[in-house]
């Protein structure tokens, strides 16, 4: 990104590399189109027969592996974009002194679209809660952001289709508007750890603006694909790996009686299972797709997923830097409960 | 007259890669810089860091969240000399 050095003018408006966008996207498309033949192609040279579970099991990811891998890249370039107009610091700029309700809507909102690391965790907590962003703001922020994600977005989208990734992302919207809501109500801030406490709002310093123009937009966005695709490529061969596994090789309705809609227990079931267990969403959801397709039932699946990503240990370890024990019981209870609902919901619904 | 640089971060990948990437470019420039890794949560917080890695040359934050552009650090180098 060369922002302060001189740029001949082409360069600068960006012409050459939206043609250069518009290309990729249709060489895109093509491919995009091509999967299953290529997928079907690629089974028949391999000496094992089409019909059999190993035939099964290798169709599926011979297919869904490049067809995840790209809808990843395509959704994590255009989230990149959106994200080039946000910053943590403008983020906490919008959100503090908002009132309860209104900036519990505006954080979760904002989660989704501001580049958000899980290192940067607690800095960003402190410095939203030191800039009078009330606490239940600040959570609904920390809720939204790991787990209304590109990532979950693009993969349930690209496995399961339109209608389960959007209603996840009303759904996973709704769980951080609610819960960081509820948490505020609580009036918790006395549970902060205590130095947290005394670090006082006038800290707050305003980088100067960057101006960028698109050309170091779609840099911003390329480089978001290259750090995105290498650190969950390995998750997702391995998510598509044991979900071909279970595609090829699980008996259809095993899955149905355990994770169907009319074992009940089954949602708390997979909301505690998923608490210690932590991945992203790139690796539990090609699982949870092949989980899907033996008849699991879909709120199941998706208080599984929630609670694996929403609800991790390591991230509880992290937080309770800040947090005090007691509040981060709170935070497992609020967000625990709701994705117990979500969960029914979703098994009433579907 | 050293440069001092503070890089804040808790200690991820990117941290590291930013401190080194400060000193790469102070020694493209011939320029005389201290480097110091600020760890703890409490002071990345007080600097007023919010998303990290963050750099503050001679006191004053110039950079935060994600790794710095070459161009731009050492331009913030050359101009801190």
């Amino acid at each position: 990104m060369s922002t302060q050095t001189e740029l001949p003018p082409v360069r600068r408006s960006g012409m050459v590399q939206t043609l250069g966008l518009a290309a990729a996207l249709v060489v895109w498309w093509l491919v995009y189109r091509q999967l299953i033949p290529i997928s079907e192609w690629l089974v028949a040279l391999l000496p094992v027969d089409r019909q059999s579970h190993a035939g099964e099991a290798l169709a599926f990811f011979f297919y869904d592996v490049p067809k995840v891998m790209m809808l990843l890249t395509l959704i994590v370039f255009a989230m990149g974009l959106v994200r080039s107009f946000f910053s943590p610091e403008r983020t906490r700029a919008l959100l503090s002194g908002r009132v309860e309700g209104a900036g519990n809507v505006m954080a979760a909102g904002l989660g989704v679209v501001t580049p958000f690391c899980s290192c940067s965790a607690v800095p960003l907590f402190i410095g939203f809660v030191s800039a009078g962003v009330p606490l239940g703001v600040t959570f609904s922020f920390l809720i939204a952001a790991p787990m209304v994600n590109e990532v979950a977005l693009g993969l349930l989208f690209g496995l399961l289709g339109w209608k389960v990734a959007l209603t996840y992302l009303g759904f996973g919207l709704a769980l951080a508007i609610v819960a960081g809501w509820v948490i505020g109500r609580f009036r918790l801030e006395g549970w902060l750890q205590d130095w947290v406490r005394d670090i006082q709002s006038g800290t707050v310093t305003e980088l100067p603006e960057q101006s960028l123009t698109w050309p170091d937009r779609y840099e911003m966005a390329t480089e978001a694909v290259r750090d995105i695709v290498a650190k969950v490529w390995i998750w997702v061969m391995l998510g598509i790996g044991i979900g071909a596994l279970i595609h090829g090789y699980v008996p259809a309705d095993l899955m149905a009686r355990i994770m169907g809609t009319d074992a009940w227990w089954s949602v708390p079931a997979a909301v505690v299972l998923g608490i210690p267990m932590y991945t992203n969403a790139a690796g539990v959801i090609p699982i949870v797709e092949a989980l899907l397709g033996k008849g699991a039932a879909l709120g199941t699946t998706l208080a599984f997923m929630m609670s694996v990503i929403a609800l991790s240990l390591p991230e509880m370890i992290i937080l309770r830097k800040v947090l005090t024990f007691r509040l981060i019981a709170v935070f497992i209870g609020v967000v625990g409960s709701g994705i117990l609902c979500v969960g029914f919901l979703f098994n009433l619904l579907f | 007259m050293t440069i001092d640089v503070k890089v804040y971060g808790p200690g991820c990948k990117r941290c590291d890669t930013t401190a080194q990437m400060v000193a790469d470019a102070a020694a493209k420039l011939g320029a005389e810089v201290s480097v110091e890794k600020v760890t703890d949560y409490a002071a990345i917080a007080m600097a007023g860091v919010v998303s990290t890695p963050g750099i503050s040359i001679n006191g004053k934050l110039v950079h935060a969240g994600g790794l710095p552009d070459d161009a731009a650090l050492e331009g913030w180098l050359s101009d801190a000399r």
